[in-house]
């Protein structure tokens, strides 16, 4: 399968590339990995082999970075993944509980997608709010000082907009 | 009130701005540096200034810039760890969010006094959305010819980046920084050498936290040696602390160096108490990795003098009774929390974050967080308590990095101070299936 990233992407890649020296390509790989699973939603062989060829590196130097990094997925995903923070201060703070409603809401066990396809609930590690718990991030958004209300609010608008479209 | 040198505009709503920033006094140090002092002579106030590595170690910030080695010709980088991630630590974002141009100036003078060209800000890449704020604020810095070519018609060069990563603690530390940047895995490297003679891409290289960076500013435009007046002892200037936990006013604080613990949990300007007018059971004051003190160590150091928010008051008493300043992640514990799962869940945390080098950190991490589950979920047996201590002891100093030991002071610490409530629970473990754990979710994995 020949992928071509879109041209925004394209653009993206190459700005980041030259961040470095040109012998300096590989340096470039979180944030390209970043830029195309924004694009793809997740990075599949293909996805990855392209990374490759881009910065001309070998396959593998790409895949043992896309596996050790949790941000990156190596698997498909809802289009909206859920990543509630689960680290101490948060858990203090009533994040066993989010997550726990979360799971009612959606009919979903963390790791699991909605049968439409729509969310991903998954678990982090500390993501630096502690002081705003509970919380979690959804793309590049983080969401603080949960309640169930707001999470209610949260999915309302997030699944309209994706009847929107 | 405390003097605040970093927090100082941070609620100007224009900060965030190149011009706002300007107004209220901003991008002053660098005429005063790039056209009137030797790269030296920066680094000598920054001696002078006694500030230390504000992302845990505590390390002097003037010391290690001295050890950048000159006698190559290779290119010298300066790299901002933003890669901000032990739990509890959430200080290094405010800054960056709200007052971004104060972390480029303080990079534009960094880089000077250490002779850098190119530098970059490394951050987490869960702060995309800082990231953008960020690379605006540079965009802007560019503009006004703050960086690239001929800063300010100085004759001198820097070029600035802000990199992502995506998603390891590990990244956190400087060497597993260099290999993240270098486009690899975040596997730390074996020292010597030391990042300042050989770092990334073999090139001399310094590691220095946002707020580190970030204080390089005041320093300069007060002098080292007024800096190093505020505080006490040793630890001088200012410190930004991020509260959370059981607390009434969860947030980030910039404090002169030697308040009183126990004014700042309890005033009104800082934490202002325990949520719920419940009692304080416990502290971990800086950062996941640190000690947990308990109440009846917290406020006293082992003289009866008041502990304060220094690192060496913090740290008095050893491990024995005492803790770390760390990155200033501080988390407080009411009297209803639990210790065993608390510690459960930091040992969860290290060993998601372990990179799997060094066989005590990839494995013990994983054998004390299942001991620790187990004993938290009713199937421990006594003899899992000293086992847990046998582990961490094993592990302690016997790593690469210093992961291994934040893995295992804070079991250590829990069994030391908290005993008994390892102890509860393998003797009644009924009671604490059923107790207080309102959600009780299997053992979890990311699989995802």
């Amino acid at each position: 399968m020949n992928i071509q990233f879109s041209q925004e992407s394209m653009s993206e890649i190459n700005r980041v590339i030259g961040h470095f020296p040109p012998i300096r390509k590989k340096s470039a790989l979180l944030p390209v990995l970043h830029i195309v699973q924004k694009e793809s939603g997740w990075l599949s062989p293909e996805v990855m082999d392209k990374v490759a060829e881009i910065l001309e590196i070998k396959p593998i130097e790409v895949y043992e970075v896309a596996t050790f990094y949790s941000m990156y997925h190596t698997k498909p995903v809802g289009k909206h993944v859920i990543e509630v923070c689960q680290t101490g201060p948060c858990m203090i703070c009533g994040a066993d509980k989010t997550i726990a409603y979360i799971e009612t809401k959606l009919g979903i066990k963390v790791g699991e997608t909605t049968a439409d396809g729509l969310f991903t609930l998954k678990t982090v590690e500390c993501l630096g709010a502690c002081g705003y718990a509970p919380m979690f991030q959804i793309g590049e958004q983080y969401y603080e000082n949960l309640t169930e209300e707001k999470i209610d609010d949260i999915i309302r608008q997030l699944s309209s907009n994706a009847n929107n479209i | 009130m405390g003097r605040k040198l970093l927090l100082e505009n941070i609620e100007k709503p224009d900060i965030h701005t190149i011009d706002g920033y300007i107004k209220y006094g901003g991008y002053r140090s660098l005429d005063k540096v790039l056209k009137g002092m030797s790269p030296d002579e920066v680094t000598e106030e920054v001696k002078t200034s006694g500030l230390r590595g504000r992302g845990g170690a505590g390390f002097s910030t003037g010391l290690k810039w001295t050890f950048i080695d000159k006698s190559t010709d290779k290119p010298r980088y300066l790299l901002c760890n933003a890669d901000e991630s032990e739990p509890g630590t959430f200080k290094d974002r405010l800054l960056m969010e709200k007052n971004p141009h104060l972390l480029i100036e303080g990079m534009i003078l960094s880089s000077y006094a250490l002779g850098c060209h190119t530098a970059y800000i490394y951050i987490r890449g869960e702060y995309m959305f800082i990231l953008r704020i960020l690379e605006r604020a540079i965009q802007e810095a560019y503009a006004k010819g703050f960086l690239g070519q001929n800063i300010n018609g100085s004759g001198y060069n820097l070029d600035l980046y802000v990199h992502p990563g995506a998603g390891a603690y590990i990244c956190g530390e400087e060497t597993a920084l260099i290999e993240s940047l270098e486009g690899k895995r975040g596997n730390p490297r074996i020292k010597p050498p030391f990042p300042a003679v050989s770092g990334l891409w073999d090139c001399p290289t310094i590691v220095n936290n946002v707020e580190s960076i970030a204080a390089v500013v005041p320093i300069i435009m007060m002098g080292g040696a007024e800096y190093a007046k505020i505080g006490i002892g040793r630890s001088t200037g200012t410190k930004l602390i991020s509260a959370s936990g059981n607390i009434n006013n969860p947030g980030v604080y910039e404090i002169e160096m030697g308040v009183p613990v126990e004014e700042f949990i309890y005033s009104d300007e800082y934490c202002g108490g325990i949520k719920g007018g419940l009692d304080i059971k416990a502290c971990v004051p800086g950062g996941s990795s640190v000690p947990i003190l308990p109440k009846s160590l917290l406020f006293k150091e082992s003289n009866g003098s008041p502990r304060l928010m220094t690192y060496e008051s913090l740290s008095e008493g050893g491990f024995q009774t005492g803790s770390m300043l760390g990155s200033g992640g501080f988390i407080v514990y009411d009297e209803q929390q639990c210790i065993v799962r608390n510690t459960w869940n930091f040992a969860r945390f290290y060993h998601h974050e372990s990179c799997g080098q060094c066989s005590p950190c990839r494995e013990g991490t994983g054998w004390m967080e299942r001991v620790l589950h187990n004993i938290e979920y009713g199937h421990g047996k006594e003899e899992d308590i000293d086992l847990l201590w046998d582990i961490q002891r094993r592990i302690e100093g016997n790593t690469i990095c210093p992961l291994g030991d934040a893995a295992a002071w804070p079991v250590a610490a829990a069994i030391r101070h908290f005993r008994h409530e390892f102890e509860y629970h393998v003797k009644y473990p009924h009671r604490v299936k059923d107790a207080d754990h309102v959600y009780q979710p299997e053992m979890k994995y990311q699989t995802v």
